[in-house]
């Protein structure tokens, strides 16, 4: 088994992406941005009862999202995200509004019909299993999908891999080595790709003082798991580290452990106020300046992006708020299933962005 | 006549077979073992996991959500109490993503005390199964019932809870309780389907041709009629509370015996039924009796039928202590003996209103 383990930082240099990408990339990044801070304005203004999202993970989110092979069934990548992948779900083609839908709990929350907080997804059509508050039970569930994609990739349907996203702090419950076990059986590895976005924190907590490992990715070395460490606030280089594991995965049918370093850019929640932290490095920052410096797009460009996406967030909210709330009534709705949804629906691509 | 694990293994290569499960699997429940109580002894989809209970229901949970359709095991539901978040996950899977997603998955685990089997291998787990909406939950008392619930389980779309009273494992069918297209005789049955002591790695079993027979999940079985007083009771303790009825029959006093067999959803029309018939009601389970799905039971029959009762309605369970003594009369003092569900009984019919 070999193991290489990137440690000194991917330079940007290496090979530039191409510009429409970049700027497919930008949109996406800066996209979701907006809505992150229409959604903490909406918590402030009372427009829903609590936020917790993804501003500073923007560039590895945005890659990954651009990146899945999205469709229903194992012939597609399964996605086991967490609740800070707004920036991914927006990629893969999610309309912003449902978002704010989910926020203010409406019957017309697409994601759990006003049950859940705001960025908890849930898409069967595209393989993404409801996000749920609990930190780390996806990297449970994630094998089971990924023996799926792999007995699927046997039959010749597809190469659909599962991904598996969480933060550094949740690594430290079992379920985390959990995944590194099941995905690494002596001749039964699976097609898995676990992500780790190390924002350094546990709510309150650095991880300086909980984490004695130097970094989550030497956790997988001793599995015989591939990984990789990044920088998470180049979406370049997200972009790129991301293809090259993802197809690792896909092609060599193994596992593999990324670990970006990113921002956390509004703290963990509106539980700890949502308000900018200045000292953090924002992702979208040095990609603006790159995008200048490379002329793929004016200052002029980017400012009116921001603009127009601020104001048509703001406009969507105002129509969100007229939207029904969902009914007491239906409570109890939804319990049990009366359909097998699962079975029988699989092979459809959904969904073209 | 099979006996109760026999008609789980019977159920288990039917459900391979005809019902299209993938996967049977759990600590050693792979070959060469085939399952600590022989269970899974045959069976082409079984496999041997790492000891990890969480990551047993995750692995379960990806493969329902992906399409597969895996049959789970935890050894013991002693063994069940670190994954119980796990659980919430799959019974909130539907109701979370407002009707999105179902987890069709079964999990198997023998519960109960009656083997010796001390501190950890004796525990219950209906009253903590019962406190988690969106399952549903089986516990069948004879082989017949075993086969059909089983069948039923696998079918559902639903997260199924399969409880097995183990100390029932290896009881027999009474008659009329015949698997259709099982072998008359025990012996020959064994032959056909008991894995051999010693090397057994080529031995390969010769399946009888078992027809399908579903019994309904939620769906009661009157298993004794009486006029007097009824016990409802499902597992194990059923055919204590048969025996209790025998006992009483020499009294003059007619029990009518209830099993329940499904526990989530639970027949409440049988129960109704039975006790606006008898008018006397014992509830009967051998989980601890503080925060008991008996005690629902109980609850219920207050509130619905308070003005048909002609006693007050009794409780009868195990004590409230951290484990099952293994000592005889630590054991006997744990769990309902005969003796007491006798005097239960008793009390119930001579209470004068």
């Amino acid at each position: 088994v070999t193991t290489t383990t990137s440690r000194a930082p991917s330079s940007a240099e290496e090979s530039a992406l191409a510009p429409e990408l970049l700027v497919r990339l930008y949109d996406r990044m800066l996209l979701s941005r907006c809505l992150e801070e229409r959604l903490i304005r909406m918590n402030k203004q009372g427009d829903g009862f609590f936020w917790v999202g993804g501003p500073g993970e923007e560039a590895l989110n945005a890659s990954l999202g651009l990146l899945v092979h999205k469709g229903q069934g194992p012939e597609f990548d399964y996605l086991h995200l967490h609740y800070r992948s707004t920036a991914t779900l927006l990629a893969m083609g999610a309309e912003p509004i449902d978002t704010l839908r989910q926020m203010k709990n409406v019957a017309t929350d697409p994601y759990s019909a006003g049950r859940n907080f705001c960025n908890h997804y849930s898409v069967r059509r595209w393989n993404v299993v409801p996000v749920s508050s609990p930190i780390e039970v996806q990297f449970s569930m994630a094998p089971g999908t990924a023996l799926a994609n792999k007995r699927a990739a046997e039959q010749g349907r597809g190469r659909g891999i599962t991904i598996v996203q969480g933060g550094d702090a949740g690594t430290a419950e079992g379920d985390f080595s959990t995944c590194l076990v099941w995905s690494s059986l002596p001749r039964r590895e699976l097609p898995c790709l676990m992500i780790v976005a190390n924002n350094q924190w546990g709510i309150s907590t650095p991880a300086s003082e909980q984490h004695a490992e130097k970094h989550i990715a030497d956790r997988a070395s001793v599995f015989g798991i591939k990984n990789a460490v990044v920088d998470g606030n180049d979406a370049e280089v997200c972009y790129r580290e991301l293809k090259k594991a993802m197809d690792y995965v896909r092609i060599e049918q193994r596992p593999f452990l990324f670990e970006a370093m990113v921002s956390r850019l509004y703290g963990h929640s509106s539980a700890s106020g949502a308000n900018f932290v200045p000292e953090e490095v924002d992702c979208l920052a040095p990609f603006e300046r790159k995008l200048e410096e490379r002329k793929i797009m004016t200052r002029t460009e980017m400012d009116e992006l921001r603009a127009k996406y601020t104001q048509q967030l703001l406009e969507a909210s105002k129509r969100v708020r007229d939207e029904p709330p969902p009914k007491g009534d239906d409570i109890k709705k939804y319990v049990y299933s009366e359909k097998d949804l699962v079975h029988g629906s699989s092979g459809t691509k959904n969904g073209v962005h | 006549m099979a006996t109760l694990v026999q008609a789980i293994r019977l159920a288990l290569h039917v459900g391979e077979e005809r019902l299209g499960v993938t996967d049977v699997f759990g600590q050693d429940v792979g070959p060469p073992l085939g399952g600590v109580f022989t269970q899974s002894q045959g069976l082409k989809t079984a496999w041997n996991t790492p000891l990890d209970e969480r990551g047993i229901v995750g692995m379960a949970i990806g493969l329902a959500l992906a399409g597969q359709r895996p049959v789970a095991e935890i050894q013991f539901c002693d063994y069940a109490f670190n994954m119980i978040d796990l659980l919430k996950l799959a019974g909130g899977m539907c109701w979370s993503s407002a009707g999105d997603w179902n987890c069709p998955m079964v999990l198997m685990t023998p519960v109960g005390s009656g083997i010796r089997g001390s501190i950890y291998h004796s525990h219950s787990f209906d009253a903590q199964a019962t406190r988690i909406p969106g399952w549903k939950i089986v516990m069948p008392s004879n082989p017949l019932d075993a086969y059909g619930l089983l069948l039923s389980a696998i079918r559902d779309p639903n997260p199924v809870m399969y409880l097995a009273p183990k100390a029932l494992l290896r009881t027999k069918a009474s008659p009329g309780e015949r698997i259709p297209g099982e072998p008359d005789d025990d012996r020959t049955l064994s032959k056909m389907i008991d894995a051999p002591l010693g090397d057994r790695s080529k031995w390969r079993p010769d399946w009888p041709d078992v027809k399908d027979v579903l019994v309904p999940i939620g769906q009661a079985r009157v298993c004794r009629l009486g006029r007097n007083v009824t016990v409802v009771t499902y597992g194990r303790m059923v055919s204590i509370a048969m025996q209790a009825a025998e006992a009483l029959a020499g009294d003059g006093i007619e029990v009518e015996v209830v099993d329940l067999r499904s526990l989530a959803p639970y027949d409440w029309d049988a129960v109704r039924a039975s006790v606006k018939k008898t008018r006397r009601a014992l509830f009967l389970n051998e989980d601890t009796e503080v925060t008991n799905f008996g005690e629902h039971l109980l609850r219920r029959t207050v509130e619905e039928l308070f003005y048909e009762l002609e006693a007050p309605p009794k409780l009868l369970a195990g004590a409230h202590v951290p484990g099952i003594g293994l000592a005889d009369p630590l054991e006997r003092a744990s769990v309902p003996q005969a003796d007491q569900v006798i005097r239960a009984l008793r009390e119930l019919a001579r209470h004068e209103a």
